[in-house]
């Protein structure tokens, strides 16, 4: 993974709550054994529409998604910010998302930005051209009038985006730790026999 | 000494394997299950990296989202679905893990097999690449739905970086009344929270209507959860569960049934503990639900009527509303019995366990399906086709006009071929309404096994309780 640098992007406003994992790329392209190419379907079933944000200039070349409350509910498919960053997309602001594509996107250098209802509908209200900044450092976005906002990130999942480094090589060293665990383990489960 | 603690605070204290202050928790997965769609780039990551897995012996993969459910004898014609069922069954004999892929007597949907062979059990931590991994948790274990690179994660380290949930009460009181049922229950909690209402949560289903429930159905409430955004939902064991396992294959027998019984018996919650949310639905006034939108926070009880966008003061709510109806093709206030609908599919992880069958071959006993409708019965898992089979249950369905299949996820997530034709109606015993969710265009109305076999029968939306 790069480390996650500061940029400047426009904003691509979907303007629906609850949008969900089928919307983002529908069940019938996962049968993919790949992470490639993802791209090209996501918001498919949206995108037959010629009006549709992600057809339009407007849904180019910008890096930053703006989306209704509660992004990303419904199924646990990594496909959803796979799809989303090989876009181009790096972060996505809402009130809020659901648990499941949140902890996927941090793990894929897609930030959930959580702003309040009021930042929320500041930037909704935005003309097209405006630009936000992103700064995961110092956990802010910098309106075009020059307003920071201050966001929430774990700091776990910050530490690994800034520095480009992934969770499982930090949990690979907890190995002596994992080990003492199991010692202690009460359960007695072998799934490769033909049960107890 | 710690003060009372809820059920969910339990499992997750006996699975820390490492905590730090400010770090997210290091947590041991008793139970990893593993299916064709959300692996295969867990796999190659593991190669890329030139790891193992850690435990093969408490993983276990079934394939159930992308096969067909017709004939088993005939090979797989999509060779996108062909290329990722095989490759399933590559990885698990390169990295040991036990597979019940297609052919195999114990092939199923992955939350039905999980508990019918005895794998879940009270007290674990389970997770899976998949949002409805929830289901496990009507035993009392901790289960929840993980991405991809997740997978990877446990796959190479048995363990899990994750912070702790919020704890939230579900109390459902009273007795279920005819006609209603466990999906009514979820869809009723669903339609009074919403679909983000658990976010960061986990919900403990209690109260004498939960107690009263069999596992299977504990199963469909437990299943929905992440429907109402949570990651997780409980029931905590009791001597419904205890008998449910007992004898199952991978149960402990003999005296390590009885040291895991004493076990077991620890985990409900304590006397006072605190909850940091909690909502309370009354089953004695509960009537049958039927989503009528887009989520499955849209429901209604079924003599209700669709919303009326007009009387919605927030915008973005109001637009919702709109867009749902738009694509439901649904007129603001009007009811949604009597809507006519094209299929019927009783089935998925929520409802495709032998009790869900047996309510719905109970109704279409000695009965005909309305010639308009096209319904699909599709058993959890082989376990579940040969229990149907001892009861008689495939004459019942095939005798009204209904269509039996193969087991596997079918309708529910459409990806194998059986879906709606864009515009079609279904009823649906599934968990999901989604937009396209059932086939590109597709309208889907969530309902129970028996709401779905009255509209089997009528070929209309349909009050089982008119037919009872």
């Amino acid at each position: 993974m790069k480390p996650y640098l500061p940029f400047e992007s426009r904003l691509v406003p979907l303007p629906k709550n609850n949008i969900d994992t089928d919307q983002i790329i529908p069940a019938r392209f996962l049968k993919t054994t790949s992470k490639e190419g993802l791209d090209k379907n996501l918001f498919c079933d949206w995108r037959q529409d010629p009006n549709f944000i992600l057809n339009t200039p407007r849904g180019q070349n910008a890096q930053i998604l703006l989306a209704g409350d509660n992004f990303g509910c419904g199924s646990s498919r990594e496909h959803a910010p796979w799809a989303l960053t090989q876009f181009g997309f790096r972060a996505v602001i809402s009130t809020s998302f659901a648990d499941i594509f949140k902890q996927n996107s941090l793990k894929n250098s897609l930030v959930p930005i959580v702003v309040p209802a009021d930042v929320h509908a500041k930037l909704f209200a935005l003309p097209e051209e405006a630009k936000v900044k992103v700064d995961l450092a110092s956990q802010t976005l910098t309106l075009p009038d020059g307003e920071t906002v201050k966001f929430p990130v774990d700091s776990f999942s910050k530490t690994c985006l800034l520095e480009g480094i992934d969770e499982l090589g930090w949990i690979l060293k907890q190995e002596p730790a994992i080990a003492a665990y199991e010692s202690t383990r009460p359960y007695s489960l072998n799934t490769s026999s033909s049960g107890t | 000494m710690p003060g009372p603690l809820t059920l969910s605070q339990k499992v997750w204290n006996s699975h820390i394997v490492r905590e730090e202050p400010g770090a997210p928790s290091l947590i041991y997965v008793d139970l990893h299950l593993v299916h064709e769609v959300t692996s295969p780039q867990a796999f190659s990551g593991l190669r890329e990296r030139g790891l193992k897995v850690r435990r093969a012996d408490l993983t276990v993969a079934t394939t159930d989202h992308s096969i067909p459910t017709s004939d088993r004898s005939l090979p797989i014609l999509d060779p996108i679905a062909k290329n990722q069922v095989e490759q399933l069954e590559i990885n698990c004999k390169e990295f040991g893990i036990p597979h019940y892929g297609v052919h195999s007597e114990h092939q199923g949907i992955v939350h039905v097999i999980g508990p019918e062979l005895g794998f879940t059990q009270p007290g674990m931590t389970v997770v899976c690449g998949d949002s409805h991994t929830a289901t496990h948790g009507a035993f009392g274990a901790l289960a929840f739905g993980i991405g991809t690179s997740e997978v990877q994660n446990v796959l190479a380290t048995q363990t899990l970086l994750q912070r702790p949930s919020k704890t939230f009460k579900v109390e459902v009181n009273g007795t279920l009344k005819p006609g209603v049922s466990a999906k009514d229950i979820i869809l009723a909690l669903c339609a009074k929270v919403g679909i983000g209402g658990g976010t960061g949560s986990v919900f403990e289903y209690t109260g004498a209507a939960i107690r009263a429930l069999d596992m299977e159905g504990r199963m469909t409430v437990s299943n929905m959860s992440i429907e109402a955004g949570a990651r997780a939902g409980m029931v905590a064991p009791d001597d419904t569960t205890f008998h449910y396992l007992n004898g199952r294959p991978f149960v402990p027998k003999g005296q390590a049934w009885e040291a895991a019984l004493a076990r077991w018996k620890q985990l409900p919650t304590d006397d006072g503990a605190l909850f940091d949310s909690e909502v309370v639905i009354d089953g004695d006034t509960l009537t049958p639900m039927i989503t009528w939108g887009t989520n499955p926070g849209m429901g209604v009880p079924i003599s209700g009527a669709v919303p009326d966008p007009s009387t919605i003061p927030d915008a973005l709510e109001r637009d919702a509303v709109v867009k749902a109806l738009e694509y439901m093709n649904l007129e603001p206030g009007k009811p949604i019995l009597g809507r006519a609908v094209n299929v019927v599919f009783i089935g998925s992880c929520t409802n495709s366990r032998i009790t869900d069958l047996r309510a719905a071959a109970a109704l279409l006993k000695g009965r005909k399906v309305s010639p308009n409708v096209r319904v699909m019965v599709v058993p959890g898992s082989m376990e579940v086709k040969r229990q149907a089979i001892a009861e008689g249950l495939p004459e019942i369905f095939r005798a009204a006009g209904c269509d039996y299949r193969e087991p596997g996820c079918s309708m529910c997530i459409a990806m194998n071929g059986d879906q709606l034709a864009p515009g079609e109606y279904s009823v649906s015993t599934s968990n999901r309404n989604f937009e396209g969710r059932q086939g590109k265009g597709g309208r889907t109305f969530l309902a129970s096994p028996l709401t779905a076999a009255a509209s089997a029968l009528t070929g209309v939306v349909t009050d089982v309780r008119s037919l009872l």
